[in-house]
């Protein structure tokens, strides 16, 4: 599973014996133990240890919760709730599998936006970066599942609203619908297969993880510099103990936020109606979902408009797959030979921008489409005036502050009888999310397509010539600058 | 580039602090003065409030509101408004069994010929339920279920501060009048069914009796934090509350349909069909705390809030030692690392 040359002698009969047989020992040794690392890798390549530990979390904790929870619909939402007053130390448990699915987006977005930065998909990753894709697509699958599980009133309004996306299919949508929920409309049923499919994922997510790692020992990490390792003396260090404790130091400070919301914050990232129990002939007022799905529903929502023979339904849902299917094909996007944003000026601006992008797409998803986006900048509501004369109907506007209401209200006295008049405040005309979010969808999917042309023209700094040699110029620089002081 | 990345930032700070934005027509749900002792990372119960507030669940609440995921049990549970350390099984606390024993139930179980007796609860039964099921439920009370109480500092926007705002946030009886409206005279053309001499179209004229509406004059009902259009060019609005509601400031919805004057100055919130119950004096207290409104609103709410959430106790409390651990651990990590590499230069 490693690309280096295997340096473990077995010291024992034991080991030899197993050597020969089973090289497992040899197998961990090279792997975790000696396996050269870069040595200028930074904090940001610390996410990939955090992720390893939040799929562990999150598994540990599920198979126990499981161990209480009840996939029934008339049991689910109690038998969660029962979790949390009943079972010893049942709410610690709940507490972290469901702030710790936050905390493994929150990692898993920040690995990726690494990923991007220090161009860690170009060759000879590109199949490291597939997998990781894979791992994200099956972990949006698994969330979802599992929010489905507490039969709040956003489990099922959600799942509704997720569902019939796939009914909008041409030919098969309507039968693959039903095929998925196991019946015309959510109901127990899909209850019980979301529960057995949200347990079968993270296996299959633990699988592609172990791809992962194999697919990174390969051509072995990525650094800042995106200069691959020349010389393995100068640029690269044992993995252990060198990057064991730099990676734990990392996960331990990511474990005191993660703290933080278990203790301190629990229900801070969830949504209240989620505490309803689930109701299919009630709808929640803003169906929203957990925040890291936000910048996809907001692009799911951002398309209104038919396009040929496709409805805009239908547009949005393929919009929508495509923000994830685009990441899949970036290894052959981005046209530039050299990986890291450091020494790419131009495209550098463009990653900050993609940043911008995805996180105001997030706030789009939250907010209601047809809110403004800049209340005060809104101008004042008009009123308007319905009413009916010689059996046509007709408006009349009414602008302005108190005294547009004081005219509308006179016009409406000195209509005859019949006109039967009605008054209305309609919104002044302005920038609101849903066009905003129509503009980020095109900023997001430009910035896969730009990065093709930036590639052809864009003229990059001077590469270090090595990791080794980056390292000593930067401290050579950094020496200079205190010296004077000394 | 630097200024992209400060824009680029901010930006992002405010999506952030946008998300955390909850959204709806309601008025802000208000603390009550002094806050809440249980927020914050050491905030805990004030259990005599708590013990007030079951009294008030009990009194007044119970009536309509059932609480199906509490036991009697729960009230003598460490971290319970009646927990005896004495008797850390509350089944063996007599209080608890008291308060369980106030209580008629109709048995979960049935008796040795298989009938289901009806007998005082013990700490081991959930609550009653005021309702057989909730068609009951919806049946007697104007087709609006109450909704069950257990988690519901969980289930609203505002928490304990939405339940305590939308008890003291009925507009004030000055407020509220009551007027009479005979609605207009429908008139229908005769033989408009196209048969001339059909006697039964030849209605002209339909009269309807006059009904009586209650109407808020919304000028005189104050919102913290909101303006209302008082008197603007001398046209305060009315609110109509319809049949069997009422409205409150606080509750989710929409009032603009029932608002007479200037449709951009509807008041927010909504209606509902449970009435102001906190009368003063509705309950009295045992341990001579004066029965206002803002007192048993702010008790039910702090009892509603533990309800909720039980073990929030447990929870803080086992918050401290774990951050405390974190935070060794990760100086010892960061002194070990630095110790690791500083013969490599990285």
């Amino acid at each position: 599973m490693s690309g280096h040359e295997s340096s473990y002698t077995p010291t024992n009969g034991f080991t030899k014996w197993l050597d020969k047989r089973l090289p497992i020992v040899r197998f961990a040794n090279d792997t975790v133990v000696t396996f050269p690392t870069p040595k200028n890798l930074n904090y940001w390549y610390t996410f990939g240890g955090i992720l390893a530990v939040c799929l562990a979390v999150q598994i540990l904790t599920g198979v126990i919760l499981a161990m209480h929870y009840e996939p029934n619909v008339n049991g689910a939402f109690a038998s969660v709730e029962r979790i949390m007053r009943d079972v010893p130390f049942g709410w610690l448990l709940r507490n972290i599998h469901a702030n710790g699915a936050s905390m493994f987006f929150f990692a898993v977005y920040i690995h990726m936006f690494r990923g991007l930065y220090y161009g860690s998909y170009k060759a000879p990753r590109e199949v490291l970066w597939i997998l990781g894709c894979v791992i994200f697509l099956l972990m949006i699958a698994t969330a979802f599942l599992g929010y489905m599980l507490p039969w709040g009133q956003m489990s099922y309004h959600g799942a509704n609203v997720i569902t019939s996306l796939f009914g909008a299919i041409p030919l098969v949508g309507e039968s693959l619908q039903t095929w998925i929920l196991g019946g015309p409309s959510i109901g127990n049923q899909t209850l019980q297969r979301f529960f057995s499919l949200h347990y079968l994922l993270p296996f299959m997510i633990a699988a592609v993880v172990i791809l992962h790692i194999w697919a990174l020992h390969v051509p072995g990490n990525n650094n800042p510099t995106g200069v691959e390792v020349q010389d393995v003396e100068k640029d690269t260090v044992p993995f252990h103990p060198y990057y064991t404790l730099k990676d734990s130091f990392g996960i331990v400070l990511f474990l005191i936020v993660f703290a933080y919301f278990v203790f301190y914050a629990p229900n801070a990232l969830g949504h209240a109606d989620q505490s309803i129990e689930a109701n299919p002939l009630v709808t929640p007022a803003h169906i929203v979902p957990e925040w890291y799905m936000l910048p996809f529903y907001a692009i799911l929502r951002a398309i209104t408009f038919d396009l040929g023979p496709i409805p805009a339904k239908l547009l949005g849902v393929i919009f929508m797959f495509a923000a994830i299917a685009i990441l899949f094909v970036l290894p052959w996007l981005d046209t530039s030979k050299v990986k890291s944003m450091r020494y790419r000026p131009v495209a550098r601006q463009f990653f900050f921008g993609f940043v911008a992008v995805c996180l105001l797409l997030g706030w789009c998803g939250a907010s209601t489409p047809s809110n403004p986006v800049f209340p005060a900048l809104q101008g004042e509501d008009a009123l308007v005036v319905s009413y009916t004369q010689d059996g046509v109907e007709a408006t009349s506007t009414y602008k302005g502050g108190g005294e547009a209401y004081v005219d509308a209200k006179r016009f409406m006295d000195g209509l005859p009888e019949d006109a039967s008049p009605s008054l209305s405040a309609v919104p002044a005309p302005a920038f609101t999310f849903s066009q905003l979010s129509l503009i980020l969808t095109f900023c997001y999917f430009g910035y896969f397509f730009i990065l093709f042309f930036i590639g052809l023209t864009e003229k990059p700094k001077e590469l270090p010539e090595s990791i080794h040699k980056s390292v000593l110029k930067r401290h050579k620089a950094t020496s200079a600058t205190t010296a004077p002081a000394e | 580039m630097k200024a992209f990345r400060i824009l680029a930032a901010g930006l992002a700070g405010l999506s952030f602090a946008a998300m955390a934005h909850a959204e709806g027509g309601a008025a802000h749900p208000h603390e009550p003065e002094g806050g809440w002792p249980f927020e914050g990372a050491f905030g805990q119960f004030d259990l005599p409030s708590v013990q007030r507030g079951y009294q008030v669940y009990r009194e007044v609440c119970s009536s309509c509101h059932s609480m199906k995921l509490l036991s009697y049990r729960n009230l003598g549970e460490q971290g319970g408004p009646f927990f005896d350390p004495e008797y850390p099984n509350p089944n063996n606390n007599p209080y608890v069994k008291a308060l369980a024993a106030d209580v008629e139930i109709l048995s979960p179980t049935p008796n040795e010929f298989g009938d289901y007796d009806f007998r005082p609860a013990t700490p081991a039964d959930q609550f009653k339920s005021p309702f057989a099921n909730e068609n009951a439920a919806r049946a007697a009370n104007n087709g609006a279920a109450p909704p069950d109480l257990s988690v519901i500092v969980k289930a609203r926007h505002g928490g304990a501060s939405y339940i305590y705002s939308l008890l003291t946030g009925y507009p004030h009886e000055d407020a509220i009048s009551t007027r009479e409206v005979t609605p207009a005279v429908v008139t229908t053309p005769a033989s408009d069914n196209g048969t001339p001499d059909d006697p039964t179209d030849d209605i002209a004229e339909v009269t309807t009796p006059a009904v009586i509406q209650t109407v808020i004059d919304v000028s005189k009902v104050h919102i913290a934090g909101h303006d209302a259009a008082e008197g603007e060019h001398g046209e305060a609005g009315l609110l109509i509350q319809p049949a069997g509601q009422y409205y409150n400031p606080f509750m989710a919805g929409d009032t603009t349909p029932q608002y007479e004057g200037d449709p951009r100055h509807a008041p927010p919130g909504g209606f509902l069909s449970m009435g102001p119950q906190l009368l003063p004096d509705r309950v009295t207290y045992a341990d001579g705390t004066e029965a206002t409104p803002e007192q048993m609103a702010h008790d039910v709410a702090q009892f509603l809030a533990w309800a909720s959430e039980p073990k929030q106790t447990n929870r803080k409390s086992l918050g401290l030692p774990v951050m405390i651990y974190l935070g060794i651990l990760t100086i010892l990590l960061w002194f070990s690392y630095k110790r690791v590499w500083r013969k490599i230069e990285h």
